[in-house]
């Protein structure tokens, strides 16, 4: 725009950026604005991030905790992705599903995730079954609203080509729509795996006995600032990693497309 | 796309057939043939019930309207708070290469991190009070109206910014006639994310601890067992949720009537 930067000039305010962050933080101690208990150095985060690979806190270590999440988060995420994607493309092509479905997902959309917590609990208990639906709630929408407007959006150019080669419903579902929403839905996908994690993170706070979400909030009640910090920044790790996947998986679709 | 009559009228009937048929199969299968265990999913009129009882004589330390408002005001709040400081901070950023490299880095630190996450460490410093609340639902708040303002602003086409910087536009009149218009969508967009996720965090921290609200209505019809009351409570998150989005989009068509009707909600 108005002040182009040079290569150095960007990276120069980066690092003092970053600096100054973490400067502010440890500035915050030296100037005794809370106690050390409440505010951990970046360093004691750290260290406490690899002490809980070791030591287990809450019952498990850290490993265990993000074992126990994901094998929560991929079977919510994927019966969110299984579910949604098919009928959001279905919902693209049948225009009598499509007048069926929109109005019961409009009216249960405004409904925050985590709002399904206490049935979730009474229908499938606190193990792994209550979990999966709030992930299941959290991923579900951005799945299916963007196949189905990834099928929308189709050039009408292909669906009459095929309608005219005869091709049926079922085929011009897998062979057209799906192809050319492919970038719609991986974007869905992302969106729904980000919600879907956090809610997943609610989930455990909330209800659940082990998980990541559950060591930060054991910790929260013993007052282990550091151990929350240091779950909360694993927490953003794993989201990382995930969405990283994510954007992998596209690639290797898209690539697919195209050749 | 414009939507003709025809098609309008006939997604307004087929609707109305499918709430209507649900409705009519929730009340067979509950109350009719007891297909479905009403200590699972309430029946029809033990929903009533509940909803009248919390309406008249207040359940989990008040009524229906006081929780209601409890809740609207804290997002109200921690929402104000976030779109406040978010959307001048997005324009910047934008606007300003070296604001961005400056401050993108601390973004990109904390952004990972899931709003819900931060529940436990605003506990951990403020406590179970509103302001604990008021806190996360500001960390929620603020990322989308952050990202977006900032990619309204990069979107303005480039001989927008080139015509208004030859004419000597600056400072003051800069934000309010260059980026401001120009970004104005976006800024909504990130509006209507960032009050879905204010409810969102909300609810989850209410959950997790609170006097009143609506996630204290469902904690402790939780406890308690009382499948009518989570029917009741899930609901009015819904109608709030709904009902500040809808106040947002008519904003939004007031400040941008030249788009009116063509934005998806």
């Amino acid at each position: 725009m108005n002040n182009k930067l040079s290569q150095g000039q960007f990276w120069l305010l980066t690092a003092i950026g970053t600096v100054a962050f973490f400067a502010f933080w440890y500035l915050a101690r030296w100037l005794q604005f809370a106690p050390p208990q409440f505010l951990p150095m970046p360093h004691e985060v750290a260290a406490k991030l690899l002490d809980l690979f070791h030591n287990p806190f809450a019952g498990a270590t850290l490993s265990e905790h993000m074992f126990a999440s994901l094998k929560r988060f991929g079977m919510g995420f994927g019966l969110a992705a299984l579910v949604g994607v098919p009928l959001g493309l279905a919902m693209g092509w049948f225009r009598l599903l499509d007048d069926v479905v929109t109005p019961l997902f409009d009216g249960l959309r405004f409904i925050a995730p985590v709002a399904w917590v206490p049935f979730a609990a009474l229908w499938f208990g606190t193990g792994i079954g209550g979990p999966t639906l709030i992930i299941f709630a959290g991923a579900f929408p951005p799945c299916l609203i963007n196949a189905y407007r990834g099928a929308r959006n189709v050039d009408i150019r292909f669906l009459e080509a095929a309608s005219m080669l005869g091709v049926g419903s079922f085929k011009t579902i897998t062979e057209v729509l799906f192809p050319a929403a492919v970038p719609s839905i991986i974007a869905g996908l992302r969106i729904g795996a980000g919600l879907g994690w956090m809610s997943l993170v609610g989930a455990e706070l909330i209800v659940a006995s082990s998980g990541m979400g559950n060591l930060i909030v054991r910790a929260q009640s013993a007052i282990a600032t550091d151990t929350v910090m240091a779950g909360m920044v694993a927490i953003g790790l794993v989201g990382v990693v995930i969405d990283v996947l994510l954007r992998r998986l596209e690639r290797v679709l898209l690539k697919h497309r195209s050749a | 796309m414009p939507v003709s009559p025809l098609v309008r009228t006939r997604k307004t009937v087929v609707g109305m057939i499918t709430v209507l048929s649900l409705l009519a199969l929730w009340y067979v299968a509950t109350s009719v043939t007891g297909f479905i265990n009403p200590s699972r999913f309430p029946r029809p009129e033990e929903v009533w019930k509940a909803f009248s009882f919390i309406q008249n004589e207040g359940y989990g330390n008040g009524r229906l309207h006081q929780h209601v408002l409890h809740s609207l005001k804290l997002v109200a709040m921690g929402f104000a708070v976030a779109v406040s400081v978010g959307v001048p901070l997005g324009l910047l950023m934008g606007y300003s290469r070296r604001a961005e490299a400056l401050i993108n880095p601390v973004f990109l630190l904390l952004r990972p991190i899931p709003p819900l996450a931060w529940i436990p460490l605003a506990i951990v410093w403020l406590g179970l009070e509103d302001a604990s609340k008021i806190l996360v639902i500001f960390v929620a708040a603020f990322v989308p109206s952050v990202i977006n303002s900032y990619t309204g602003v990069r979107n303005i086409e480039t001989p927008v910014m080139e015509a208004a910087r030859m004419l000597g536009i600056k400072g003051w009149r800069m934000v309010s006639e260059v980026l401001v218009p120009g970004s104005l969508p976006m800024i909504f967009t990130g509006l209507r994310l960032s009050l879905q996720a204010s409810w969102t965090t909300l609810v989850a921290a209410e959950l997790i601890g609170a006097l009143y609200g609506l996630g204290s209505i469902l904690n402790q019809s939780a406890q308690d067992i009382y499948p009518a009351m989570i029917l009741v409570a899930m609901v009015f998150v819904g109608l709030c949720g709904a009902s500040t989005t809808w106040l947002l989009g008519a904003l939004e068509d007031r400040t941008m009537p030249w788009r009116k009707g063509r934005v998806a909600a």
